[in-house]
């Protein structure tokens, strides 16, 4: 690796634009997490009641399960929106930033 | 009772690396018990069982089968890539699979079953705070991990850092959190597989496993390492949709019926839906943030975790796993959620596995980590019992293997090899080295295995997951994002986040009162992350920007060019074909 590739990159805008675009998803989807679960923590440790609840007046299930496995699904489904961003987005970017560069 | 309180809470911590054999039994005096007696657990009854031939003849099939593999790497291992990142040719979803392995450890899925089986819906709570480290790793560590580093997360945190001081400390950090994952890893080893087999002792079966790792890890490496944890999480996917498709199948699979089955069979009835604490405890809101904290940054900073994405193709592939991974991470602990339900309704109250049914219907022969055992004896009898006490035994084998490997890479990538000798031994000696330090860590976990079988270890979990979390994390972070880290930053910042958190362990309720019986504890937390890792974050943002040394200018000035290889790729370590 040469440090003119690399000054080359730091150079092209379109380098800029891929850590700033890159960043504020995967700081937007961290908070997202830290939500999920700290929302599901304080539900716990202040509201236990609407976790106790249960879903039916029937049944012996409290709303918290659905909550529990929903936090599982969010953060599966976050690491998902990442990935299909990245592959979609960032390695295309990533491509033609090197692509530039390599000239 | 405050001190009981969150002591509750850590033993029951303590169960993912660890069966339950002390964690529930210690939990019982904190829990206010509605039962007429006060339940003391009886001892692990060796109740003069008949040789599990099943069980052996499958350990046996499995021991044969990994043995191969190592014969099979141990053939293809032949550069320092091969054996500290497997050749960099794993792909992603082969990947996800080794890291969902390393995290699904046996004590993970027999702890939690157990814990769903005493506790009930908690035990989802707490599963929960087990999963949500994963995205962190994804959106902040995994890619750039892959393009920066070359075999440990050191590589990365000193990448534009002085190399002695900073790898001096990263390789502490690592070693003290993969020691002491060993022991819990050891001890749970021993009395698993000598509760299994009866006729092998404690202390055999943990010279049998420590014998099988060192074969493993010395003759085959990242690649044996890999494909035996991959294979082993296979298993216990496996095993376990089995077993949760066994109990829907009993209850005709209704989950209504299910939990109202499992509410009436239990003591405690209606409360396990309801209560989401431990039984008997009262929640307490510091400590669940610190637990979080603790669980979501440490998953971020164990380095036999880290140390995978290394293995890997490119940073593309790096991604990939940890959507694998936490998918198979996130299912399984739903599966444990139900294989705790099933207990409940087909193992309690059933004379076969329950130690004293006059006493409790909940008590287990052997203790608790047995209910998924049990479940499995009560839906396919002893073949099936035999298939999963083989997974069982395979998951602590290959966990520990992985665990070995990240331990010798910090002694002889990182220490003799960039510390001591300062990047000028060859690579056949840092292999060299690296599997004296496979052998030695390999012997060292036989002798504290064997030394901590009557100790309490339930500090185990807080200890190794809060100096990831408040060392090994915030470091690794800081050097990736924050420019104005520099050396003086990042050793101080990483010594107060491994210190801090090892005192406030220390003085904390489950060592300082439990464990070393001095009263009452001077740090009421039994997690100090909530603590530490704010102070080390602040303490390495003073140091670093006070710093005004030429050495901290440049390394300021060397950002660009590592964050140009971190978000691009360029440079990074390419991978070969085989």
């Amino acid at each position: 690796m040469s440090n003119v590739t690399a000054s080359r990159i730091t150079n092209n805008p379109a380098y800029r634009e891929l850590i700033k675009k890159r960043d504020t998803l995967a700081f937007t989807l961290s908070l997202g997490v830290l939500v999920l679960y700290y929302g599901f923590i304080l539900m716990v440790a202040f509201t236990p009641e609407i976790l106790t609840q249960p879903i039916a007046s029937d049944s012996v299930i409290p709303l918290g399960i659905l909550i529990g496995v929903g936090v599982i699904i969010g953060s599966i489904l976050l690491t998902g929106i990442y990935v299909r961003r990245a592959n979609n987005t960032f390695d295309p970017m990533i491509q033609a930033i090197m692509q530039d560069a390599t000239k | 009772m405050k001190i009981t309180n969150n002591s509750a809470l850590a033993l029951l911590a303590s169960t993912v690396l660890l069966p339950l054999h002390s964690a529930i039994a210690q939990t019982a005096p904190g829990a206010p018990a509605t039962t007429a007696t006060p339940t003391p657990m009886p001892p692990p009854v060796p109740a003069e069982p008949p040789l599990n031939l099943h069980a052996i003849v499958m350990f046996i099939v499995f021991v044969a089968i990994t043995l191969g593999i190592t014969y099979w790497a141990a053939k293809r291992t032949k550069t320092a890539t091969d054996f500290y990142a497997a050749g960099r040719g794993i792909t992603g979803l082969q990947n996800g699979l080794a890291i969902a392995g390393d995290y699904m450890s046996a004590a993970s899925f027999l702890g939690i079953a157990g814990l769903v089986y005493m506790n009930g819906f908690y035990g989802l709570i707490y599963s929960v705070g087990w999963l949500v480290g994963w995205p962190i790793i994804l959106f902040l560590i995994a890619e750039r991990l892959r393009n920066l580093g070359k075999y440990t997360y050191a590589d990365v945190a000193s990448f534009r850092l002085q190399q002695g001081p900073v790898r001096t400390m990263a390789a502490i950090g690592s070693l003290i959190v993969v020691i002491w994952y060993l022991i819990g890893q050891a001890v749970g080893a021993g009395q698993l597989l000598h509760t299994l087999v009866p006729q092998i002792s404690y202390q055999v079966s943990i010279v049998i496993v420590g014998g099988l790792i060192i074969i493993y890890v010395t003759f085959g490496g990242m690649k044996a390492t890999t494909w035996v944890q991959i294979i082993k999480a296979g298993l216990l996917l496996g095993g376990a949709t089995l077993m949760a498709i066994g109990v829907l199948l009993h209850e005709g699979f209704n989950f209504e019926k299910l939990f109202s089955d499992a509410v009436a069979v239990h003591p405690k009835h209606l409360q396990i839906m309801q209560s989401v604490a431990p039984i008997g405890a009262k929640p307490n809101p510091i400590e669940s943030i610190s637990l979080g904290l603790t669980l979501m940054f440490g998953t971020a900073g164990l380095p036999h975790i880290l140390m995978r994405f290394f293995t890997v193709t490119d940073a593309k592939a790096a991604r990939k796993s940890v959507l694998y991974g936490t998918c198979f991470i996130g299912y399984f602990y739903c599966l444990t959620f139900i294989i705790g339900f099933g207990a409940i309704v087909l193992v309690a109250n059933n004379p076969e596995y329950v130690a004293d049914l006059a006493k409790s219907v909940l008590t287990l022969k052997g203790g608790g980590s047995m209910p998924a055992v049990y479940l499995s004896h009560a839906l396919g009898g002893d073949f099936f019992l035999g298939f999963i006490a083989a997974v069982a035994f395979a998951t602590i084998l290959a966990v520990v293997s992985g665990l070995t490997l990240a331990g010798a890479s910090a002694l002889s990538h990182d220490l003799y090899a960039n510390v001591i000798m300062k990047g000028k031994s060859t690579e056949a000696q840092e292999v060299w080295v690296s599997k004296l330090c496979v052998i030695a860590l390999g012997i060292l976990a036989i002798f504290l295995g064997i030394a901590f079988e009557k100790q309490n270890v339930a500090y185990i979990v807080a200890l190794t997951f809060s100096v990831a979390a408040c060392a090994n994390f915030p470091i690794l972070a800081l050097s990736v994002f924050w420019r104005g880290l520099t050396t003086r930053g990042a050793v101080v910042g990483g010594y107060v986040g491994i210190f801090g958190s090892l005192i406030l362990l220390i003085i904390g309720p489950t060592v300082w009162t439990k464990v070393m019986g001095m009263g009452p504890a001077i740090f009421p937390y039994d997690f100090p992350t909530f603590f530490v890792l704010p102070a080390v974050l602040v303490i390495a943002y003073v140091v670093s920007v006070t710093d005004k040394s030429r050495s901290g200018q440049a390394e300021r000035e060397a950002f660009e060019a590592q964050e140009v290889r971190s978000e691009t790729g360029l440079g990074a370590e390419a991978a070969f074909a085989h």
